[in-house]
C-alpha cells in the first residue's frame, strides 16, 4: 500500500464542508469543499430561455456553466470558456440532469454557474455537489441529490478523493482518475469518467468504493440542507 | 394514526416552528406506509412517501406534503400578484409578474370598457398594477382584473421585492403581520404572492420603517414569536 501525501487512509475522503444560500441574489445557492478544493453555484430560474429556438414546450431545460476562476490554480487560468470548462459544464449537467423534473416549466430554463474559488483536484465532483445543493436550496423539484466524488488508482491502489500531488504521481501504473457522480443513497450512476488505466474486474472495486464514500457525502450535504433553516 | 390526524385550525397554521413540520431534502423518507397520500411536492416509492423538493413536510390527515420554502415565484391559479406594464398589444398588456413567462392581461378582462384607440389611459407602460392569475398556461400567464377586491393599477408609493417563499410569514396568519404594519405605521401595504411588495404612507420615515419591518420578517421566517418582535421594532 503506497503511503499517502496527506496521511489518509486509502478509502478517507478529505474533510468536507458544505453551506447553502451563499450567494443573496441567487434563487438558489450553495458551496462546497473537499479539503483546499472548494466550489460555489449559485442557481437562477426557472427564468425566460433565450436564444428562444432553444425552448421546449414539454419540459424546462437545464443549463449549465463551470468554470475555475482565474485566481484558483497556481499559473493564473485565463479567464473565460475553454475546451475543458465546456466539456465539464456539459458532463455536470448530464450528471444532475436525471435527478430533475422541470415538466412543470415548460419554454424556461434553469441555469447553474459553478465557479472553482480553490482547485486541488476533484473540481467537477465539488461542483456536482455543490450544484445538487443548490438545486435543492432554489426549491426545484427533484427525486434526490447528486452525490459526487473523484475515485482512483495510485500504482495498484485503489483510492479515494485524489488530490493534486497524487494526480501528479508518477510511480509504478501512475495515477488514474475515476470521476462518479450517484443517484442520492441508491444504486444508479449519472457520471463515471475514467482518465489512466485500470483492470476491467478492478472497476468493481471502484464501484463499491463509491457507495461507502457517497453515504458520506449525502450526509454533509443533508446536513448542510438542514442547518440553512434552524 | 390518529395521533398523525391535524384538525381544520391547524391546517390552516402558516407558522414555520409548528411541530407536526419538519424539513426535508430531496429524496428523503418522510412516511413510512400503505395508508398516506402522496401530495404536491413528494411521491410513493414501494412503502414510503418521499420528498421531491427541499422544504417543509407536512400530513394533512393522510396526505403529505412537501411545501417551498425558498426558490423562484411558481405561479398557480387564484396568485394575487403586482407586476409592471412592459408593453401594449392590440388585445390586451403583458406585464411582468417577475416569473419567466410574462403575464398578460387582456382587454377583456379590464373591470370597466377601455377603448381599444387609448388603452394607455387605463394602464400605460411602466404602470403598477395588482392582478389575479385567471390561467398557467405552457405559452405564458394570464391575469384578470376581476373578481376580487383590490385589484387594479397602484397609484404612487414604491415597490420593492421580498423572497416570493416568505410571502405567507409576511402577510401573517389570516392577514395579521401585514395589518399590524398598516396599523402601526399608517402605510397601505399590498403583498404580491410573487414578492413584490407596494407600499404607501403618510410621510417618507413611515415608508421606510415599514419596508424595514417587512424585510426583518422576510429575513428571519425562521424565527420564533416573530410577530411580537416585529411589534417591538415598530415601537
Amino acid at each position: 500500500m503506497i503511503q499517502r501525501n496527506s496521511g489518509r487512509k486509502a478509502d478517507e475522503l478529505r474533510p468536507m464542508s458544505a453551506k447553502v444560500g451563499v450567494v443573496p441574489n441567487a434563487d438558489g445557492s450553495a458551496m462546497f469543499s473537499f479539503g483546499d478544493t472548494v466550489a460555489i453555484a449559485a442557481v437562477y430560474g426557472p427564468r425566460q430561455l433565450h436564444p428562444q429556438h432553444m425552448q421546449d414546450p414539454s419540459t424546462g431545460i437545464l443549463r449549465v456553466n463551470y468554470d475555475l476562476l482565474s485566481f484558483s490554480v497556481y499559473d493564473r487560468k485565463k479567464p473565460g470558456p475553454s475546451r475543458r470548462s465546456q466539456e465539464i459544464s456539459k458532463v455536470t449537467q448530464w450528471a444532475l440532469e436525471p435527478v430533475l423534473d422541470l415538466k412543470e416549466f415548460p419554454n424556461t430554463v434553469i441555469d447553474v454557474q459553478i465557479y472553482i474559488l480553490q482547485a486541488d483536484a476533484g473540481t467537477r465532483t465539488a461542483g456536482i455537489n455543490a450544484a445538487s445543493l443548490a438545486l435543492a436550496h432554489a426549491g426545484i423539484p427533484m427525486k434526490n441529490l447528486v452525490c459526487s466524488v473523484a475515485l482512483g488508482k495510485l500504482d495498484q491502489d485503489i483510492v479515494a478523493d485524489l488530490d493534486k500531488s497524487e494526480e501528479d504521481f508518477e510511480g509504478g501504473e501512475g495515477p488514474t482518475d475515476f470521476p462518479i457522480a450517484k443517484i442520492g443513497t441508491g444504486n444508479d450512476f449519472s457520471l463515471l469518467q475514467l482518465d489512466g488505466k485500470i483492470q476491467p474486474e478492478r472497476v468493481k472495486e471502484i464501484i463499491s468504493l463509491a457507495d461507502v464514500t457517497c453515504k458520506q457525502i449525502y450526509e454533509v450535504q443533508k446536513k448542510a440542507l438542514k442547518e440553512a433553516f434552524q | 394514526m390518529d395521533s398523525k390526524q391535524i384538525s381544520s385550525s391547524e391546517e390552516l397554521n402558516t407558522n414555520v416552528e409548528s411541530k407536526k413540520r419538519k424539513l426535508v431534502v430531496p429524496g428523503e423518507v418522510i412516511v413510512s406506509g400503505d395508508d398516506y397520500l402522496p401530495g404536491e411536492g413528494a411521491r410513493r416509492d414501494g412503502k414510503d412517501v418521499v420528498a421531491g423538493r427541499f422544504g417543509l413536510a407536512e400530513e394533512l390527515g393522510r396526505v403529505v406534503k412537501v411545501l417551498a420554502i425558498t426558490g423562484a415565484f411558481i405561479p398557480k391559479r387564484g396568485n394575487v400578484v403586482i407586476g409592471r406594464v412592459v408593453d401594449i398589444t392590440f388585445s390586451g398588456w403583458l406585464i411582468d409578474i417577475d416569473y419567466a413567462g410574462s403575464g398578460f392581461l387582456p382587454l377583456d378582462e379590464s373591470p370597466r370598457f377601455v377603448s381599444k384607440s387609448d388603452m394607455d389611459q387605463f394602464l400605460a407602460i411602466g404602470d403598477i398594477v395588482v392582478a389575479k392569475i385567471w390561467a398557467v398556461k405552457s405559452k405564458g400567464i394570464d391575469l384578470s382584473l376581476q373578481g376580487g377586491k383590490g385589484l387594479g393599477k397602484l397609484e404612487g408609493g414604491f415597490v420593492f421585492r421580498v423572497p416570493p417563499a416568505r410571502v405567507p410569514r409576511v402577510i401573517g396568519r389570516e392577514g395579521s403581520m401585514v395589518a399590524m404594519i398598516k396599523e402601526k405605521t399608517g402605510c397601505t401595504v399590498t403583498v404580491g404572492q410573487n414578492g413584490w411588495v407596494w407600499l404607501k404612507g403618510p410621510t417618507v420615515d413611515a415608508e421606510i420603517k415599514a419596508r424595514k419591518v417587512i424585510e426583518f420578517v422576510a429575513d428571519n421566517v425562521q424565527l420564533e414569536g416573530l410577530t411580537e418582535k416585529a411589534e417591538e421594532m415598530l415601537g
